[in-house]
């Protein structure tokens, strides 16, 4: 009697199982790993009209966010700076610099400086700046170190995950009010955060939602 | 089967090589899983955002430029206390001393120095002497709140400067649009404070603070 086949095939299906157990692992941290926003959204740093530098602006020369962003604290909405605001000192600071005339020609013909917006959560989002400041979240906690960016890039991912991770936990997370657009400061360690966070939680009636009409209507 | 182990560590490798790690910066237009063309109206509706584009209007903006003679619901109307929102007294002269409605308190103050610290230091500089930050960058002409021309201002008319701003060409611009009403009075409180301080003599220090201090 000839062999068809050679002893080996016996462990075939044994082998292809555990290979099928292999490529599916792959494929799932591969999609983990690829397919989500942590891969696919942050570090992006698109082109702007104009080279603005928050390192310079924010760091260097130390301007609080909010002279830029002036309605961060009133609005849900943190709106970007009108040509004006940057007139205010560009009038006499570098008036004729060519990296300006993207905002030179906004300030004189009315219409907006064509900005790319980097951070964007879906419209089923409802996501409110005001009452984040309003409770001491910093900036930092959502858009990382701006004030060292050259260029800004998404620091955080921004999943739903990322927020319910300091909504579950707000005293981890929470600073004193002054100190909300002072990106470099930090609780003198991790044990002092907690114990200052949760006085805040408790003082100014921190309840973050955790339902999902809390963010999604 | 050592084949298909082979081409399965190449194609890996070759996954890493292609895609990199988390943590670049890349300036392309992030890919999306969920592309808005294969699920439409998921993500995005097409609703008018703030600051947003809007192709419905020739400028193509969401943002509409109130028309002329609108007055926007924060803005100070007919019969609103001029005091509060112009710094004129009813026979249109700069008023001094603060609007009625406001109650100038230690939490006033503080409130101004929050909100100067913010918009007006940058230039003013953080003690009002006309050494803020942009002087080193060309902003020549800031002039310092300490001297006798300023302290002799109205409030009224320092209200003024502040909502519309000052100077040939409106060097200064007006941050009406970024200081509310009361905010510029809490300013100007805090502006009095500073001027106050740079006169202070060692009799203004209180008795406790000197002890600590370590001044007789």
């Amino acid at each position: 009697m000839s062999k068809h086949f050679p002893k080996s095939v016996n462990k075939l299906p044994l082998q292809i199982i555990i290979y099928l157990f292999v490529i599916s692992g792959l494929a799932t941290a591969g999609v983990t790993y690829y397919m989500t926003p942590k891969y696919t959204r942050v570090g992006y740093a698109p082109v702007q009209p104009v080279p603005y530098s928050h390192a310079k602006h924010a760091g260097e020369l130390g301007i609080d966010c909010r002279y830029c962003h002036s309605n961060v604290e009133k609005s849900g909405f943190a709106n970007l700076p009108t040509a004006q605001t940057c007139m205010n000192c560009h009038k006499i600071i570098k008036p004729n610099s060519p990296l300006l005339a993207v905002v030179r020609k906004s300030y004189e013909t009315n219409q907006p400086v064509p900005w790319v917006q980097i951070h964007r959560v879906p419209d089923f989002v409802y996501f409110n700046h005001s009452v984040h400041i309003a409770r001491g979240v910093s900036c930092v906690e959502c858009h990382g170190q701006i004030n060292q960016m050259e260029v800004v890039g998404e620091a955080k991912s921004l999943t739903m995950g990322f927020c319910l991770e300091c909504h579950r936990n707000p005293a981890a997370h929470i600073r004193p009010r002054d100190q909300v657009t002072n990106l470099d400061w930090k609780a003198s360690s991790e044990a002092e955060q907690l114990t200052m966070g949760a006085k805040f939680v408790h003082d100014w009636k921190v309840n973050p939602p955790q339902s999902c009409s809390g963010c999604h209507r | 089967m050592r084949n298909v182990y082979l081409i399965t560590t190449f194609l890996v490798v070759l996954t890493l090589s292609v895609l990199g790690l988390r943590g670049g910066y890349f300036t392309k237009s992030p890919i999306d899983v969920f592309p808005d063309t294969l699920f439409p109206g998921m993500k995005f509706t097409s609703k008018v955002r703030t600051q947003g584009g809007f192709s419905f209007f020739s400028d193509g903006r969401s943002d509409r430029l109130p028309p002329s003679g609108v007055v926007a619901y924060s803005q100070p109307f007919r019969g609103d206390d001029s005091v509060l929102y112009l710094g004129k007294a009813a026979d249109g002269s700069w008023v001094r001393g603060y609007p009625a409605s406001l109650k100038v308190d230690l939490a006033f103050v503080q409130r101004g120095r929050e909100r100067y610290t913010i918009y007006c230091s940058p230039c003013h500089g953080n003690v009002g002497d006309g050494n803020g930050i942009t002087k080193r960058y060309g902003m020549g002409a800031t002039p310092s709140y300490h001297d006798d021309r300023i302290r002799n201002l109205p409030e009224g008319d320092i209200f003024d400067v502040i909502t519309n701003g000052k100077g040939p060409a409106y060097q200064m611009g007006g941050y009406a649009d970024k200081i509310e009403p009361k905010d510029r009075w809490a300013i100007i409180a805090y502006v009095r404070s500073l001027q106050r301080a740079q006169l202070g003599t060692i009799n203004d220090v209180p008795a406790q603070v000197k002890t600590e201090l370590g001044i007789k």
